[in-house]
C-alpha cells in the first residue's frame, strides 16, 4: 500500500461517515448495543469467577502427623510437601493449639474444658493452588511417611471446579454467540450502507481499482465506527456496572457477594471493547463489502 | 488491439447472446458496433471489460487474454481501456474535477499528476470552465463530456462508449460523437457501440454489425440499415 493511499483511505473513511451519517449512527448503535450485551455477560462471568476465586482461597485440607515423628521429621516432612507443585502455602499445627481452636468453636460446652492435649494430633493445614488436583495432591501428601491420617473435603473441591468451569463454559459459549451475531448484524447495517455506494464501486472498478483499493476506506469507516461505538459501550457499560453494584448493596445481598469495584477492571474492559469493536467494525465491512467487488 | 476468435456467449438462463464471432480492431481505429437491442452489442462490451467470460472461443484485449485471466490482472486490463455508459454514471456528490480526481486515484496517480492531467483534459473536452460545477447542475450533453474526461483522464488505449449518445438529442449527440473522432485522430482506439442509424451515417468509418448474436456485416463506410 503507497503512503499517499493511507492518508486517502482514512480521508475517504472519514468522510465517508458523515456524508452516510444516518446509516453510520445505526451502525454505531448496533455496535454499542452488541458490545454492552457481551459486556454485561463477560463482567458477569469475570465476578463469578472472582467469588469463585475468594471461595478457593479458603480451600485447605488437614495431614495428621503420625505421634511417632520428631521435630527434626516434622521439618522435613513439611520441606517434601512444601516442594509439591500444586501446594500453595503449609502451616504446621500444634496438637494444643489445635484443641484450643476446637474449645473455641465449642464455646459454652463444658464437656470438653478436660480433654487432654493427646486426645488431637500435631498437624499440617495445606492450601493448594490449583482445585482441580486437589485430590491428586491429597493422596500424594497422605503417601509421605510420617502422615497418620488425612481430612480433605473432597467434594466441595470437586464442587466448585464443576461450577468454574460451567461458568467458564457458559460465559465462553454465550459471548462467541454474541460475537457472531454481532458481526452477522454490522455486517449487514453496513452492507445497506454499502448498497447505496454499488453505483460507486462500479465505476472505481471500471476505471481500474483493484480490490484493496476499494475495501481498505470501507474497513477504515468500519474501524472507525467500531472504535466510537465501544467507547459509549464502555461509558454506558460503566454506568450499567455501578447501577448494578449500587441495587446489589441497597438489597443488602453485598454481605453474600460483592461486585469487583470497577475502579480495578475498567482499563482491562475499555481495551477488550476498543479492539473488540474495532475488529467487529473493520470485519463486517470487509464482510459486507466484498459481494460488490464482484464487478 | 481487440481480437474476438469464434465467441460464442451463454448466459446461465441459456440465453445464447452470441454465436460465434470474430472481430478484429487495430490500434488507432475507430469502429462502430450497430445492432437492434438484443442483438449482444452489451454482451461484446462486458466481454471486452471482463465483466463476463466467454462460453467459447477466444477474448483479447490490450495483449491480455480474458479467457484466462487472473482477478488480480482484471484492473490492469481495465486501466488501458475508458469506458464510457449511456447513463454517464457520474457521482452526484463530486464536482467535475472530484470525479475524475476520483478515476485517477483509483489508479494510483498523485496530486501533482492531476493537477497537471485534469485542466488538459478538461480543456480537451470543452468544459475547462466547468471543474467546480456538480453534474446536476449540467446538461445531459455536458454530463457525457465529463464522462469523456474521465475515461480519457488515465490516458487509455482504447475508449469502449456503449450507447454514448443514448440519453441526449440528436445536436448534442453529434457533438459528441465529433469529439469522439477528434479524440480518436489523436491516436486513441475509439468502440463506440449505438444503434443510432443515422447517426453512424454520418461518419464514414468502419461498421460492425450484429443480429441475434451473430455478425452480418464488418465493412468501411458506408450506409447501414438496421
Amino acid at each position: 500500500m503507497r503512503r499517499l493511499n493511507i492518508g486517502y483511505f482514512i480521508k475517504e473513511g472519514f468522510l465517508s461517515i458523515f456524508s452516510h451519517g444516518l446509516m453510520s449512527f445505526a451502525a454505531v448503535c448496533m455496535i454499542v448495543a452488541c458490545l454492552i450485551i457481551m459486556g454485561s455477560f463477560s463482567l458477569l462471568a469475570v465476578n463469578v469467577d472472582g467469588m469463585l476465586s475468594q471461595l478457593e482461597e479458603e480451600n485447605e485440607f488437614l495431614a495428621y502427623i503420625d505421634e511417632t515423628c520428631t521435630s527434626d521429621d516434622v521439618a522435613q516432612l513439611m520441606a517434601q510437601v512444601r516442594a509439591m507443585d500444586n501446594v500453595a502455602s503449609v502451616s504446621f499445627i500444634t496438637k494444643q493449639e489445635a484443641k484450643a481452636a476446637y474449645l473455641e468453636g465449642h464455646e459454652g460446652e463444658g464437656l470438653y474444658a478436660n480433654m487432654p492435649d493427646e486426645v488431637l494430633r500435631d498437624r499440617l493445614s495445606i492450601h493448594v493452588v490449583d482445585l482441580e488436583r486437589f485430590t491428586e495432591t491429597v493422596e500424594a501428601v497422605c503417601a509421605l511417611p510420617g502422615v497418620a491420617n488425612h481430612r480433605a473435603e473432597n467434594k466441595v473441591a470437586e464442587g466448585f471446579v464443576t461450577v468454574r468451569n460451567a461458568v467458564t463454559a457458559l460465559a465462553t459459549v454465550l459471548v462467541a454467540i454474541l460475537a457472531a451475531v454481532s458481526l452477522f448484524i454490522i455486517a449487514n447495517t453496513i452492507r445497506l450502507a454499502t448498497f447505496s455506494r454499488r453505483e460507486e464501486i462500479a465505476i472505481m472498478k471500471m476505471c481500474g481499482a483493484t480490490d484493496s483499493f476499494v475495501r481498505w476506506p470501507f474497513i477504515v469507516e468500519g474501524l472507525i465506527l467500531g472504535l466510537m461505538g465501544a467507547l459509549v459501550a464502555f461509558f454506558l457499560q460503566w454506568g450499567v456496572y455501578a447501577a448494578v453494584g449500587k441495587a446489589v448493596t441497597e438489597s443488602g445481598a453485598s454481605a453474600l457477594f460483592t461486585l469487583i469495584d470497577f475502579s480495578l477492571i475498567w482499563k482491562g474492559v475499555l481495551q477488550v471493547f476498543l479492539l473488540s469493536g474495532a475488529a467487529i467494525g473493520a470485519v463486517g465491512s470487509g464482510f459486507a463489502i466484498r459481494r460488490f467487488l464482484q464487478v | 488491439m481487440i481480437r474476438l476468435i469464434d465467441v460464442h456467449k451463454e448466459y446461465d438462463n441459456g440465453t445464447k447472446a452470441l454465436k460465434g464471432i470474430n472481430l478484429r480492431i487495430e490500434d488507432g481505429e475507430f469502429v462502430f458496433l450497430v445492432g437492434p437491442s438484443g442483438s449482444g452489442k452489451s454482451t461484446i462490451v462486458k466481454l471486452l471489460t471482463a465483466e463476463v467470460i466467454a462460453s467459447q472461443g477466444r477474448v483479447i484485449v490490450n495483449g491480455y487474454n480474458l479467457n484466462n485471466i487472473r482477478r488480480w490482472q482484471i484492473p490492469h486490463m481495465r486501466r488501458t481501456l475508458g469506458i464510457i455508459f449511456q447513463d454517464f454514471r457520474l457521482i452526484e456528490k463530486k464536482t467535475v474535477q472530484g470525479n475524475l480526481e476520483f478515476a485517477m486515484r483509483t489508479v494510483g496517480a498523485g496530486s501533482r499528476e492531476m493537477r497537471k492531467r485534469i485542466p488538459y483534459v478538461l480543456d480537451l473536452v470543452g468544459l475547462d470552465d466547468k471543474a467546480d460545477a456538480y453534474p446536476n447542475e449540467m446538461s445531459g450533453g455536458e454530463q457525457q463530456r465529463v464522462a469523456i474526461a474521465r475515461a480519457l483522464v488515465n490516458n487509455p488505449r482504447m475508449i469502449i462508449a456503449d450507447e454514448p449518445t443514448g440519453n441526449l438529442d440528436p445536436g448534442r449527440s453529434l457533438e459528441i460523437m465529433t469529439l469522439l473522432e477528434r479524440i480518436n485522430a489523436m491516436g486513441t482506439t475509439m468502440l463506440v457501440v449505438t444503434h443510432e442509424r443515422d447517426l453512424v451515417n454520418r461518419f464514414s468509418k468502419r461498421v460492425v454489425a450484429i443480429k441475434d448474436g451473430e455478425m452480418i456485416r464488418d465493412g468501411q463506410g458506408g450506409y447501414y440499415r438496421a
